[in-house]
């Protein structure tokens, strides 16, 4: 299913969202994202931003304070995945204006409808910047 | 009753409250958060809508990012998405997106809230309930929200069409029946122009073809567009990946792609989509030899580049090329090599898979030798990836690759060495594998344990006990190889032994035990020649021993003298006199006696054995020495006997065993296993007193099985009997397909110098650079003066050994989804539509209709189908027909018939066949569909 789960992790390993694409119980999640953190958050610069753990390939960038990972099937493009990161980050920043970690921890929700309007099933549907956040915007408005 | 609820609203903490109270807590987050939990339980109850939604909201919060339990919430989130405010709406849909899953109970209860809002005219609501159908949706979910979904697929409003496409995968997975409905609109979208909805439905075409590709080859046409015409990364990239699974399928579709994939590749600034390309070469094009090199060719920008993401993924690509086309690793060896001193453990281990791949006959012994070196310096962790690489590469096959099987054996014994050595265990199973296999490694063998055995220092090291134990086993099971048994004895009994594990203990004290034999039975033939008294048991014995000297006289001769190694017979006469097995004795009785009282019982009772022997000989022995020659004659004829049952008994050569042995000896007549175990349960049912002796058992049935248990008894007592060699050489007549052959071990000539010169060694530096000098000449495949030598015999037995009979293919899956797709896929065509589309029921019996209109037409012979190649439709037609493997069809029948409705079907499906038309009008060719069962439509071709 492509993506099978998006996370963002400060540098303490505190997860600032987590985004499942399968169903996962609680306890396996906590298992998951503790391993992941710590495999990822011990890695330096000059290393590359793929992992592998359990049968998923994890991307994962750093952007400030804030881990980006997203957990990939075996056959996914890694480089479409920093792009699809990146994007994301873009994204949230042109929504919440040079955005930083609090603004994730308060607006969690958006930052999961952000999500929902790019990702479904696991596949990217949409990339367009403006596709994406027209729809958050209106949303915002009606309500 | 309002009041409290008033209060509720009033005074509730909202989520960011919520936050602000978890960053400022005083009392511990875990407490700070129960309490809230609390609090939510009691909002959650709420009448009012808003207080019971930003109560769902904080646990959902909780729930997503501090792993607390929000199932107790699954009914009031349902209660919030009846809400009619939008705003409570969206909380609830993310709510259940995050909670509910396929047992949650109250699943089914959504289905008509989602109902209502894929049909509400608010392009948000719909949208919401299809992401959250998306990530819900179960089998009654999707089957029961089918119709809605289809009627969205069409929706003009983008927004909304790409959900309901997106959504389809997850339906379609869960009740593979809606393919029949909603495939036909979900391929019609393929034809879209607009990116949004191109990106959703090739998107779910990519996770479809990953699953089943096969039934998606019809569609290739409209893939092939999009290959050529999108210009979108994110769309191209999925495009590829369909390609790859299609393109190893169908070569002729292998052929069309290649081309524009290639232009991909030279054009696209993006890597990613670079990368993809060069995935797809790599991985389905493999037989196309320039699109391969311009892929190997990209490669190396990767490979070269300071970006360590693209380093480590062309890596990875090289592997994947790597066994079709070795130069690309070869051309590439030295960033390769480079790379195994990456700051990247990641990049390490890529580049060390690669390095394994490049190893062969002819160069693994110097990559080898490079890679112990590098281990040395590694650490750990990196230290063992090697290692095990290298073990499990040279073990590959039984030994495939290795031709010089004493430089192997030795490098089993250097990498022990290796101060992080974590590989005991499959260095273990290594060594006494090769000394089972293979016969003439075995002088090496000993002569490697013996390094390992007699270096105190080893024993401390508990990862290495494993080999030792192989090392001590081996020593003991080829003795007679051994240039000095006695000091090999010494090693075994050395004091700290006893920091070894009691099972390997009693191994080496197992082995000590052979060697002594040994050591007493060369004595008494030496002694035996001297007085010239030999007794044909002696002088068979003595021939034997004499050619073991003579092999390892050669051994010794090119391995330079070394201080403690005599040559030659004169060996037997020097070194073991009656002094030094006086010594002997006295040393083993020394280092076992305290072990007559191990808690263990395996090392008690082997080194009770041993003293036994002992005891039973030494006396004679001893007499022996000090008494004149005649009296050592009489005497030493009882305990010479002894000692030559026991070197007889340990000479036998022990061989590797089939595992499928068992089952190929003979089931005796008369032998009735299973009456007998009947009997047995009858009697346990009785719970009678356990009897001392087995048969007893039997005898109240003795009437009954009486042959059989006769039978069981003679077996028993011919197993009772002593003669333990003579056995053993029955054995091995009956069934000698199980042993080793027979036969004198060859006399090797060891004419080429030895693997691991120690001077060798100290050329190597740290520098990687030195590594790739070093593996210069490695990599390039050359005839090497290894041949001279032959490569020795490599034991094999039947089944256990033999190669695995071809991975299975891949069991081509008929499930149901997939089944739906390609009946839907290559049926499509032969319906006849006569209702409109937008009406299920008559859609769908109406390609019954079709279907059964077609079963049933006559068969009319072929007058040509000239006209077909003008029309698409009708040419498609007829390899729908071959797909579904009616094959009499008359082509004339269908065209008449194709006349009668193409202006119908035109209707239908116009924008449809114009697509394809374009990208068939490429090739004219003729067809080739006689040979494929399933035959593959090349719409393409």
């Amino acid at each position: 299913m492509g993506i099978r789960f998006i996370l963002m992790v400060n540098k303490q390993g505190q997860t600032r969202l987590a985004q499942y694409y399968e169903w996962l119980t609680l306890e396996e999640r906590r298992a998951l994202e503790g391993e992941i953190v710590r495999k990822c958050l011990a890695r330096n610069e000059q290393q590359c931003s793929f992992v592998e753990h359990r049968n998923y390939k994890i991307v994962y960038r750093r952007y400030a304070s804030l881990f980006f990972l997203v957990g990939v099937d075996n056959d996914e493009n890694e480089l479409a995945i920093l792009e699809f990161i990146h994007l994301l980050v873009e994204t949230m920043d042109r929504h919440f204006g040079n955005v930083c970690e609090l603004d994730i921890m308060f607006h969690l929700e958006k930052a999961h409808f952000m999500l929902e309007e790019m990702v479904m099933n696991g596949s990217i549907v949409e990339t367009s910047k403006a596709n994406i956040l027209t729809p958050i915007q209106l949303m915002d408005k009606s309500s | 009753m309002s009041g409290p609820s008033l209060m509720d609203s009033l005074f509730q903490r909202t989520l960011e409250d919520l936050i602000k109270g978890l960053r400022q807590q005083l009392i511990g987050e875990q407490a700070f958060i129960s309490k809230a939990l609390e609090e939510i339980r009691k909002e959650i109850k709420s009448t009012d809508l808003s207080t019971k939604s930003t109560a769902l909201l904080k646990l959902s919060y909780l729930s997503s990012l501090h792993f607390h339990d929000m199932s107790f919430a699954t009914f009031h989130a349902l209660e919030v998405l009846s809400s009619p405010r939008f705003s409570h709406k969206k909380i609830a849909y993310h709510g259940i997106s995050l909670s509910f899953h396929d047992s949650t109970p109250v699943l089914l209860l959504i289905t008509n809230h989602l109902r209502k809002d894929l049909t509400s005219t608010n392009e948000f609501e719909v949208s919401l309930s299809l992401q959250c159908l998306s990530r819900i949706a179960n089998v009654d979910l999707a089957r029961d929200l089918t119709p809605e979904v289809f009627i969205l697929l069409s929706s003009n409003k983008l927004y909304v069409r790409k959900k309901a496409i997106a959504v389809v995968l997850r339906v379609f997975e869960k009740y593979p029946d809606s393919v029949r409905v909603c495939f036909k609109r979900l391929v019609e979208n393929l034809e879209n122009s607009d990116p949004q909805i191109l990106s959703a439905v090739v998107g779910v075409f990519c996770e479809l073809a990953c699953k089943d590709a096969r039934s998606y080859l019809p569609l290739a046409p409209e893939f092939y567009k999009i290959l050529v015409n999108s210009k979108n990364n994110w769309i191209l990239i999925k495009v590829l990946k369909i390609f790859t699974k299609l393109a190893s399928l169908e070569p002729r579709l292998a052929k069309r792609v290649v081309e524009p994939i290639c232009d991909h590749m030279r054009r696209t600034g993006a890597k990613s989509l670079l990368f993809e390309c060069v995935q797809t070469v790599v991985t389905s094009l493999s037989e196309y030899d320039s699109a391969v090199r311009l892929a190997v060719g990209k490669i190396r920008e990767f490979l070269v580049d300071e970006d360590p993401n693209l380093k480590y993924l062309g890596l990875r690509a090289l592997s994947i090329v790597a066994p079709k086309h070795l130069w690309a690793v070869s051309e590439n060896k030295e960033v390769v090599i480079k790379s195994l001193s990456d700051a990247d453990p990641n990049i390490k281990i890529g580049s060390l898979r690669l390095v394994m791949a490049m190893v062969s006959e002819h160069s693994v012994a110097e990559i080898s030798r490079v890679l112990v070196n590098y281990a040395l310096k590694s650490d750990p962790e990196f230290c063992n990836e090697i290692l095990g690489s290298i073990l499990s590469t040279c073990s590959r096959n039984l030994y495939e690759i290795i031709v010089d099987f004493d430089w192997y054996v030795s490098l089993l014994g250097e990498m022990s060495k290796i101060p992080h050595c974590q590989k005991g265990e499959e260095i273990e199973n290594q060594l006494i594998d090769i000394g089972m296999r293979v016969k003439d490694v075995r002088p090496e063998l000993v002569h490697v344990s013996r390094d390992l055995l007699i270096d105190p220092a080893l024993l401390g090291n508990t990862f290495l006990h494993r080999v030792l134990s192989a090392a001590a086993w081996a020593s003991g099971e080829y003795v007679e190889f051994s240039r000095n048994p006695l000091e090999l004895m010494e090693a075994l009994l050395q004091p700290r032994t006893c920091l070894l594990p009691p099972h390997i203990r009693a191994i080496y004290i197992q082995s000590a035990f052979k060697v002594l034999v040994f050591c007493l039975s060369t004595y008494l033939m030496q002694w035996g020649s001297t007085a010239s008294s030999a007794s044909p048991d002696n002088l068979r014995s003595g021939v034997s021993a004499s050619v073991s000297y003579e092999s390892f006289d050669n051994l010794s001769v090119e391995n330079g003298a070394d201080a403690t190694v005599t040559r030659g017979q004169t060996y037997t006469s020097a070194s073991i006199t009656n002094e030094s097995i006086l010594n002997l004795l006295n040393l083993v009785e020394l280092a076992l006696g305290p072990l007559f009282e191990s808690p263990d019982v395996e090392v008690q009772e082997r080194a009770r054995n041993v003293l036994g022997f002992i005891d039973l000989t030494k006396l004679e022995l001893l007499n022996s020495s000090v008494q004149g020659e005649k009296d050592l004659e009489r005497r030493g004829v009882e305990c010479s006997k002894t000692i030559e049952l026991m070197h007889d008994a340990f000479s036998k050569e022990l061989g590797p065993v089939s595992l499928s042995a068992q089952g190929k000896v003979y089931l005796p007549d008369g032998l009735m296993l299973v009456e007998n175990l009947v009997g047995m349960e009858m009697i346990c049912a009785d719970i009678e007193p356990p009897s001392s002796n087995l048969f007893s058992f039997g005898i109240p049935y003795e009437e009954k099985d009486g042959v059989s248990f006769s039978n069981l008894q003679i077996e028993a007592d011919s197993e009772e009997s002593n003669e333990a060699t003579s056995l053993l050489a029955e054995h091995r007549k009956r069934h000698g397909l199980y042993y080793l052959p027979l036969g004198k071990s060859e006399i090797i000539s060891n004419d080429y110098p030895p693997a691991n010169d120690p001077t060798l060694q100290g050329n190597i530096n740290d520098n990687a650079d030195d590594l790739v000098k070093l593996t210069e000449e490695s990599l390039v495949p050359k005839r090497k003066s290894n041949h001279a030598k032959p490569r020795p015999v490599v034991v094999k037995l039947d089944e256990v050994d033999a190669k695995p009979v071809g991975v299975k293919k891949a069991e081509y899956k008929d499930d149901s989804l997939s089944g739906a797709v390609r009946d839907f896929l290559y049926g499509m065509k032969d319906m006849v539509p006569t209702s409109s589309q937008s009406n299920l029921p008559g859609k769908a019996s109406s390609k019954r209709k079709g279907k059964e209109k077609q079963h049933t037409d006559p068969h009319v012979e072929t007058k040509g189908n000239l006209v077909d190649y003008g029309n698409p439709s009708s040419r498609r037609r007829k390899h729908r027909s071959h797909g579904k493997e009616r094959k009499h069809r008359s082509a004339r029948e269908k065209n008449a018939e194709e006349r009668e409705d193409t202006g119908q079907k035109e209707k239908e499906k116009s924008s449809y066949c114009h697509g394809r038309h374009k990208s068939r009008q490429r090739a004219e060719e003729p067809l080739n569909v006689s040979a494929q069962t399933t035959v593959i439509p090349d719409f393409l071709l």
